[in-house]
């Protein structure tokens, strides 16, 4: 039997690399406030826009405050946000286009036209409605773009489940006795798992990106905590003092390619095809 | 003397059970109708199976043979539940009615029949490994001890329990067929439904898998109903063979009856294209134009369209499905004159 273990170490160098950035990215979100050389709020206007220093590695900002200390905490919210929003999606869609697909006819029409309907607003417009009727916070921004991003997730699922369902193996689990929820998430899912799991990781960057553009609209979090998203908008406005957004900027950049090689591993790990023996 | 004659009656009746094999299976005026879309949008039904009637014995082999399209694997699917028969139909299984089944009898049921697939490669898992596959029928019915079960299987299949941590992709078509019928096999079923189990594998494997499917239903008592379109296999295999054409039967008798005295055109047509070996000249009917759609099946007779001996009565008239001698019936006008 294959172990994680060994996968690891047969799997090429994207797969490991993407797996060490999003260790790292883990550790700074548990110990932010050991990493952190500064307060996130700590405003000193007599330093603004400093270069990148070695008593402020990453510069400050328009307020003095120090943007490495910044990207660091900004990580715990970010990345939450960012991946609850992903799996919350990713979740609601596997069931809705699990059912859909799996029931088809009328049942399969009404629910996707349902979702079609979602996907006919324009996303972020969507998602400002609702996190806004819902009151601005963390929580509810994320359940807002969980809300708006589900649908693509379901049409993926549900083309998957309508492909599969007439697989002779899916038959023959059927004529074994199992239940329909047995045959959908044990015979079905496992196997289309593979291209929702490219998508998710796809998506953790966007997640990201949308929760600062709520974030910049003050619906997600408010000014002086630290979040990736504002922090880059911030510095746009200021592109030659180029520090002030770029390092955020970075650290999106990091998680979600490093995210996206770890789910194109993970996919082939979940694949025994692509297993080498 | 009282003793004498209660003993004298029981051995009548046992002697009248033994002589008179159980049906395990009855058919009466099956259907299954599919509800078509054509590609110009129009609504259409397709009779895939059309008043089918027939029963299969304990402990036989009842073939089903005929072209690709005819019904014959929708058939084996509807009497295993996979679709729900039309109205009208009936279904017995050991004088049980099974014909709109519930979900826990469902279940039941699925312990008694089960079905072997025709493509070994589709009909497993890719994701799982065998010893996964074979575990499934025993998680499903929350069997303890199927552990042990799955080496007793492996051993009847004949697959050596290494091949028990490989997943499917890793093995050779006919090791993967070993392993649906083992998988087949878990429940201890007693019908067995071969959707023709042979046909996507190699010449040199269908006879070791042909053997392995009579051995284990000498083993095991098992019922098949063989569906086949390989009239070689079924002709080693079959107790009893049912042709069908286009959703219906045409013709059923006994195997060697239906070989020998062959009395549907188009069975005759079927039996003329076997290859021989022997080099003795066959004469050889060969059926011109493609098979009617199901969904617009030609009026009368179902065969008159192909059929070389044709007759006025046979566009306009149906002919009844009759018996001819005690172990044949045949659905033509010719025979039925």
């Amino acid at each position: 039997m294959r172990t994680f273990k060994s996968f690891i170490t047969q799997k090429g160098f994207l797969f490991k690399l993407g797996l060490i950035i999003c260790a790292l990215w883990f550790i700074v979100v548990i110990f932010a406030p050991l990493i952190a050389t500064h307060s996130t709020t700590a405003q000193d206007l007599s330093i603004r826009y400093e270069p990148p220093s070695l008593s402020h590695l990453f510069g400050t900002d328009e307020l003095g405050r120090d943007v490495f200390s910044r990207v660091m905490y900004g990580s715990r919210i970010s990345l939450t946000a960012g991946i609850i929003t992903v799996i919350c999606a990713l979740s609601i869609g596997i069931l809705f286009g699990g059912i859909a697909g799996y029931k088809g006819g009328k049942v399969d029409e009404i629910m996707m036209r349902f979702s079609e309907l979602i996907m006919a607003f324009p996303p972020l417009i969507l998602a400002m409605v609702i996190a806004a009727a819902l009151g601005p916070s963390i929580l509810n921004s994320v359940i807002a773009m969980a809300i708006i991003w589900w649908p693509n997730y379901a049409r993926l699922m549900r083309s998957m489940v309508i492909s599969l369902k007439e697989s002779e193996y899916v038959t023959a689990s059927r004529v074994m006795g199992a239940s329909h929820i047995r045959v959908l998430f044990l015979e079905i899912l496992p196997n289309s798992f593979g291209p929702l799991l490219v998508m998710a990781t796809l998506d953790l960057g966007n997640a990201i990106l949308m929760f600062s553009g709520l974030s910049f609209l003050g619906l997600g979090t408010q000014p002086p905590t630290p979040e990736w998203g504002s922090m880059v908008s911030d510095g746009a406005k200021v592109i030659q003092n180029w520090w002030v957004s770029t390092f955020p900027g970075l650290a999106i950049f990091s998680i979600s390619i490093a995210a996206n090689f770890v789910g194109d591993g993970l996919r082939d790990f979940l694949d025994p095809k692509l297993q080498k023996e | 003397m009282m003793e004498m004659s209660q003993t004298n009656i029981k051995s009548t009746a046992t002697l009248s059970i033994q002589s008179e094999v159980e049906n395990i299976l009855e058919v009466s005026h099956l259907k299954k109708t599919f509800q078509i879309k054509s590609p110009d949008g129009k609504k259409g039904l397709l009779k895939a199976v059309d008043d089918v009637s027939f029963t299969i014995k304990k402990g036989e082999t009842f073939s089903l043979v005929g072209e690709s399209g005819c019904g014959k694997s929708t058939l084996g699917r509807t009497l295993l539940g996979l679709y729900p028969p039309d109205r009208g139909s009936k279904i017995l299984f050991n004088n049980e009615d099974i014909t709109n089944i519930s979900k826990t009898n469902r279940k039941n049921f699925a312990r008694k029949a089960q079905l072997i697939f025709q493509d070994p490669s589709a009909c497993l898992n890719p994701r799982r490994t065998i010893k996964q596959i074979l575990m499934e029928p025993f998680k499903i019915h929350k069997i303890k001890n199927g552990e042990a079960k799955i080496t007793e299987l492996m051993d009847m299949v004949g697959l050596p329990s290494r091949f028990l941590d490989r997943y499917p992709h890793e093995m050779s078509g006919g090791q993967k067929q070993r392993v649906g019928i083992a998988r087949a096999l878990a429940l201890d079923p007693e019908l067995v439904v071969c959707d023709e189990p042979v046909s996507a594998l190699d010449v040199s494997i269908q006879a070791q898998v042909i053997n392995l499917l009579e051995d284990l239903q000498k083993q095991l008592n098992l019922t098949y109903l063989f569906i086949s379109h390989d009239l070689s296999v079924v002709h080693h295999i079959s107790d009893r063979v049912a042709v069908m054409y286009l959703g219906k039967i045409v013709e059923l008798a006994t195997r060697d009856e239906l070989y020998e005295n062959t009395q549907h055109p188009y069975t005759k047509a079927l039996l003329s294209s076997i290859p021989d070996v022997s080099g003795e000249v066959r004469e050889k009917i060969i059926l011109t134009g493609d098979v009617p759609s199901p969904s617009n099946p030609p009026s009368g007779c179902r065969f008159h369209t192909r059929c070389p001996a044709v007759m006025d009565i046979c566009r306009t008239k149906e002919p009844e499905f009759k018996q001819t001698n005690s172990n044949h019936f045949v659905a033509c006008h010719l025979c039925t004159k």
